[in-house]
């Protein structure tokens, strides 16, 4: 019979905060970083690609591993985020960090192969009609690459809801702290007799990813926004 | 307006030197493809930065190498009419068209809107989605946008070549009718020389990305009819008068020509006769198959490579006619000589 417990609902609540935080965190330096890649002829941009794509083809356990070392007491940033009072390790900030960096590649490649199917020539226009480098952002770039940017928000967000590498190691598995649902699942398995309970999140989260995947198709739809000239 | 350039700029395999003073409101840029005309219209727009040199327009520096001045293009107040009308697809006619004049700097012109509108006939198109217009309609949205935004120039990058055929000169009323109502300088660029007589008085010729010369559009008719071969083209600017049956008559000022009727609803317009399809008398030929003969009075002779080319009065109206030299001898053509010029009604073709 399919029934939840508190611990589950606890897990469902949290993955969606994890994801939810962590797309929207990662949007507006995805979209410049995604800027960076489409537009400007800086050098370098090969090493930069590379460099965000990393995780994407990194095992997500390496990723949470330097996380760890660069988040923690002696790391880098830890050091740092330390002297302001944060602590990121083991708590729900570190696995919506995880997250942020693992679904990032994602993100920036939706949205720059979308700006990169934009006509340059719409920037160069609107410049020359008075409008000044922010004011074409706002006013141009943005609403044309809208549905990139849409569905690398979807991506991002159905990858976050699954991430378990790197969240286990930097934020640990805590019920009802930095517990997700991938995380209960693997908890679940390992404990005897927790077959049926695992197979009820596992419903969760096919659930779950299939409404994003609607939801972002509908809204792609009802924007209307088409690119075609 | 005043125009003052001066500029350097190298690219891997092409550079650019170009050096001018336009004074005239109507000037073009004339040259094949990669003479630099496009190089120059990015550098003057503030598109591409010049290497060195300046730009001055109307007294304003828009760019000076010397003293580290380069006016970004919003703030140069030059506005382009491209090539590919790129107008903003996610955006109706009516946004489109207000784009620049609502982000218009103070000091703007006073361009009413719906005046614009009315001269460029873009009413009944303002909640169409620009996805779904023709061709020449959206480049008069264009044109409207560029003009709305009260740029100090208007740079024009060959906004003819898109359109194919008739739909190409169609276009030309609205475009004269605009800059003459709205008096804002251009500097049309096009390697069309039908274009440039129509849009232009003063032009400049690129060449190898340098300006080769700088001469009035007549001048240039004139000198490439004869390196073309295909000989000078008269633009007749004709109002249609009454019809005829087959043919229609048309008042050209004083005179009346006969044309052959082509188009279903008879208008004016512009039409091109070739210099090459006028014969000339001496006297009046009673009897002839040709429709049109027309007294003139010779104005002036000018030599090309191997023809005279006769520049002639009729009643105030100019007509050029390309005889060969012989014949300039054997009916005595000097100034203030009278002629008759004959032409067949079908040697008149409809531009637009």
């Amino acid at each position: 019979m399919f029934s939840l417990t508190f611990d589950d609902i606890t897990a469902i609540k949290l993955s969606l905060q994890v994801a939810t935080s962590a797309t929207l965190l990662a949007l507006p330096l995805g979209y410049g970083a995604a800027y960076v890649l489409a537009f400007s002829n800086m050098r370098g941009k090969a090493l930069l690609e590379g460099l965000i794509n990393l995780p994407l083809v990194l095992p997500p356990v390496v990723i949470g591993y330097l996380l760890l070392l660069s988040f923690g007491k002696n790391g880098w940033l830890g050091a740092i985020l330390g002297r302001i009072g944060i602590n990121v390790i083991f708590t729900l900030k570190g696995a919506v960090i995880a997250s942020a960096v693992v679904g990032f590649p994602l993100l920036v490649r939706s949205i720059r192969i979308g700006m990169e199917s934009i006509d340059r020539h719409y920037m160069t226009a609107s410049r020359t009609l008075g409008a000044g480098w922010w004011d074409t952002l706002f006013s141009i770039t943005i609403p044309l690459s809208y549905k990139a940017t849409l569905a690398g928000m979807t991506l991002m967000f159905a990858r976050s809801l699954g991430e378990f590498g790197a969240t286990i190691i930097l934020a640990g598995n805590i019920p009802g702290v930095t517990q997700t649902i991938p995380l209960a699942i693997y908890q679940y398995t390992s404990t005897p007799g927790g077959d049926a309970m695992a197979l009820n999140l596992c419903m969760v989260s096919i659930g779950l990813s299939f409404t994003v995947l609607l939801i972002s198709e509908a809204a792609n739809r009802a924007m209307g926004v088409s690119r075609a000239s | 307006m005043l125009l003052e350039v001066d500029l350097e700029k190298r690219f891997p395999g092409f550079g650019s030197r170009v050096k001018f003073t336009l004074t005239s409101s109507r000037c073009g840029v004339f040259g094949p493809s990669g003479s630099g005309k496009s190089t120059l219209m990015n550098m003057l727009a503030g598109l591409v930065d010049p290497d060195r040199g300046f730009i001055r327009l109307n007294g304003k520096t828009l760019f000076d190498s010397d003293r580290k001045i380069n006016l970004p293009p919003e703030k140069r107040k030059v506005g382009v009419v491209f090539q590919h009308a790129h107008l903003f697809p996610h955006m109706n006619v009516r946004k489109n068209l207000y784009y620049g004049m609502k982000r218009r700097r103070s000091g703007g012109g006073d361009i009413d809107p719906g005046q614009l509108i009315a001269v460029l006939q873009l009413e009944r198109l303002l909640d169409r989605r620009v996805t779904r217009l023709s061709g020449g309609e959206k480049q008069r949205v264009a044109l409207g946008r560029t003009i709305l935004a009260c740029p100090d120039l208007i740079l024009m990058d060959e906004p003819l070549t898109g359109l194919d055929g008739q739909l190409k000169y169609q276009i030309i009323p609205h475009l004269q009718r605009v800059f003459n109502e709205f008096s804002i300088p251009i500097l049309f660029i096009s390697h069309s020389l039908h274009e440039m007589r129509m849009m232009t008085d003063d032009v400049l010729v690129m060449h190898e990305g340098a300006v080769a010369r700088q001469l009035t559009t007549e001048e240039l008719a004139r000198a490439e009819a004869c390196t073309t071969g295909g000989g000078y083209i008269n633009l007749l600017e004709l109002d249609v008068d009454r019809d005829h049956g087959d043919l229609l008559s048309y008042r050209w000022g004083e005179v009346e020509l006969m044309v052959v009727k082509s188009h279903a609803a008879p208008e004016g317009g512009r039409f091109s006769l070739s210099s090459r399809d006028i014969l000339l008398f001496k006297k009046h030929p009673e009897a002839a198959s040709a429709r049109n003969m027309l007294a003139c009075t010779v104005r002036n002779t000018y030599t090309t490579e191997w023809l005279v080319g006769v520049e002639l009065d009729c009643r105030g109206n100019s007509l050029i006619a390309e005889i060969v030299p012989q014949s300039v001898h054997e009916l005595d053509i000097r100034p203030g000589a009278e002629v008759v010029a004959v032409m067949k009604a079908s040697a008149i073709n409809r531009l637009y």
